[in-house]
């Protein structure tokens, strides 16, 4: 048993030495930064620059926090702070269910809803041309699947606000909202930041969904009514043809590498300030 | 007193924060609408017991079994796989470790930082032990995969739940002389058993409906898997590829697919519900 325990931690060590294991030869031909920042993609030719995805990953990251942060978090303050019982109690198996959707069934409503809304309505609205496969759509789709992410983290961060504080608050003559405002959100700053972090990495290694919907085109997007190629959607689209031409594999393996330690920093990073934070308020 | 621009504050603030659940609600509503009403021209039953015939994927006849029962099989056979490797570590956890050991605290961390890796990169790094195994995309390929994406999913829901078995319970087990093992099976294990069990159904509903993982591994085939060491189809694979067809019909069949995947994935979310409210009750507390 105490083995078994100990299984996770190697598991993690063993994916980022297998997968470096598998990226060494791209590796002893490239430099790191020069393939990071490397803009062409040109498998045939030996051209494995990786910038372009790089940005998409980023770009429809990003535009997904955009959404995605404030809806979630006044959601989760709402549900913590304001909501009547009844209204949590049916909420909390919604954002339960909306966590257990196939990310695949994400990508067929984001093919069906989101691309031809943001092809016909965003992109004319703001005079722009726009297929709706684009960073946009990425990043609604990908909003969506972060909701439970930080809605989630965020609910045990205010739960652990000592009621207290809060009532002190009140006492003093503050409204509901000022006590959020100064009270809670700051008490429960850096459970917060954690929450944003832990959402942001799961959007980052988003897959299937997100290709569906992005466009894949390998250049650096210039709006978010651009087509992107993030990272993931590279590694799940060229399997098939990595083995036929040489250095491909060992340029995708680096780039689910690459997708390995952003996640495991954001995640260590996110987990170490719960926990800590945990520690404290027992 | 409060000012009129407080109470503007307030109210403003009340309204964004309804404005946004009511957005994280309506979502779901919406997508699951929009599969549901897209999947009913194609959705007929010869499709949940026929495997593509000739023709399948221009729009002649057939049905996606060979996805179900490949998504069953696989989902099944990682899921019993993560519940082997994630029960004792999650009862070692609990009754074994020191509360405080820096064992368990890593043990942890790492089961956290486990749930956080994409399933693209369990893709990758499971095809980069398929190669060097020797084996190809396979159900047996798929299996490892998927049960590495659900340990941590499932580890760590066991671990809340097994977590919160009385303290008195165990050391009155103790004390009658039951040892240890018998104390994590016996008591603390059949304490938390209904969290335990959602747990489980957690992890399938994941693992049945992962399709990152599977890409790399567990490969397609229009046939049911008959052995361990065959390709197997999945659900979400046939759903994409149907959905990337230039033909019409196909297309609809992805959607009706897509309806049955996740009717699957509810249905599961409703049992474990059920289970919950069902076997709670027996529970000590």
């Amino acid at each position: 048993m105490a083995f078994l325990t100990g299984v996770p931690a190697l598991l993690v060590l063993l994916m980022l030495l297998g997968l470096l294991g598998k990226s060494r030869p791209i590796l002893a031909l490239h430099s790191f930064p020069s393939l990071l920042f490397g803009t062409v993609w040109r498998p045939l030719k030996g051209q494995f620059g990786f910038l372009p995805f790089l940005a998409g990953t980023l770009g429809v990251t990003l535009t997904a926090m955009v959404i995605a942060v404030p809806v979630s978090l006044l959601t989760a303050v709402y549900l913590s702070e304001y909501a009547p019982r009844r209204v949590r109690e049916f909420t909390k198996p919604v954002v339960d269910l909306l966590a257990g959707i196939p990310s695949v069934i994400y990508g067929v409503w984001g093919v069906l809803m989101v691309v031809p809304f943001v092809g016909h309505v965003v992109a004319p609205f703001f005079g722009a041309y726009s297929s709706g496969y684009c960073v946009l759509s990425g990043g609604i789709v990908l909003a969506i699947m972060v909701f439970p992410t930080i809605i989630h983290v965020a609910l045990e961060v205010f739960g652990s606000v000592p009621q207290d504080l809060r009532d002190t608050s009140l006492a003093l003559g503050a409204t509901r909202w000022e006590t959020v405002k100064h009270v809670v959100l700051r008490k429960g700053l850096t459970g917060i930041i954690a929450s944003v972090v832990l959402g942001l990495s799961r959007a980052f290694g988003e897959t299937i969904a997100v290709l569906m919907v992005v466009g894949n085109v390998a250049k650096v997007p210039g709006s978010v009514f651009d087509g992107a190629y993030p990272l993931p959607a590279l590694i799940a689209n060229n399997y098939g043809e990595m083995m036929s031409v040489p250095l491909y594999d060992a340029a995708l393996m680096l780039a689910a590498l690459v997708l390995l330690l952003v996640v495991l920093v954001f995640n260590a990073g996110a987990r170490y300030v719960l926990v800590k934070a945990e520690r404290k308020a027992e | 007193m409060i000012s009129r621009r407080r109470k503007f504050e307030e109210r403003f603030f009340k309204v964004l924060m309804l404005g946004s659940t009511v957005v994280v609600i309506g979502s779901l509503l919406v997508i699951l609408g929009t599969v549901v009403v897209k999947s009913l021209p194609a959705l007929r039953f010869s499709m949940l017991v026929q495997t593509p015939k000739g023709g399948y994927y221009l729009g002649k006849e057939g049905g996606i079994l060979n996805a179900i029962l490949g998504s069953l099989y696989l989902a099944g056979g990682a899921t019993l796989l993560a519940v082997v490797l994630s029960l004792p570590v999650v009862l070692y956890l609990n009754l074994y470790a020191k509360k405080a050991s820096a064992f368990a605290t890593v043990a942890r961390f790492a089961l956290d930082v486990m749930w956080g890796i994409p399933s693209i990169v369990y893709g990758a790094f499971g095809f980069v032990v398929m190669m060097s195994l020797g084996l190809r995309a396979s159900l047996l390929a798929g299996v490892i995969t998927v049960a590495l994406l659900e340990i941590p999913i499932m580890a760590r829901a066991m671990d809340e739940v097994v977590r919160l078995v009385p303290r008195p319970l165990l050391d009155a087990s103790v004390s009658l002389g039951a040892t240890r093992f018998e104390t994590a099976i016996k008591v603390a294990a059949r304490q938390a058993l209904p969290g335990i069990v959602t747990a489980v159904l957690i992890a399938f509903g994941r693992g049945i409906g992962d399709a990152a993982s599977v890409l790399f591994t567990a490969g397609f085939t229009d046939n049911v898997p008959t052995s361990l060491l065959r390709p197997a189809a999945t659900l979400p694979l046939a759903i994409f590829f149907q959905l990337g067809s230039p033909v019409l019909e196909v297309r609809e069949r992805a959607y009706a697919s897509a309806a049955i995947l996740t009717l699957i994935v509810l249905a599961i979310s409703l049992v474990s519900r059920v289970l919950v409210r069902k076997y709670g009750r027996h529970t000590i507390r």
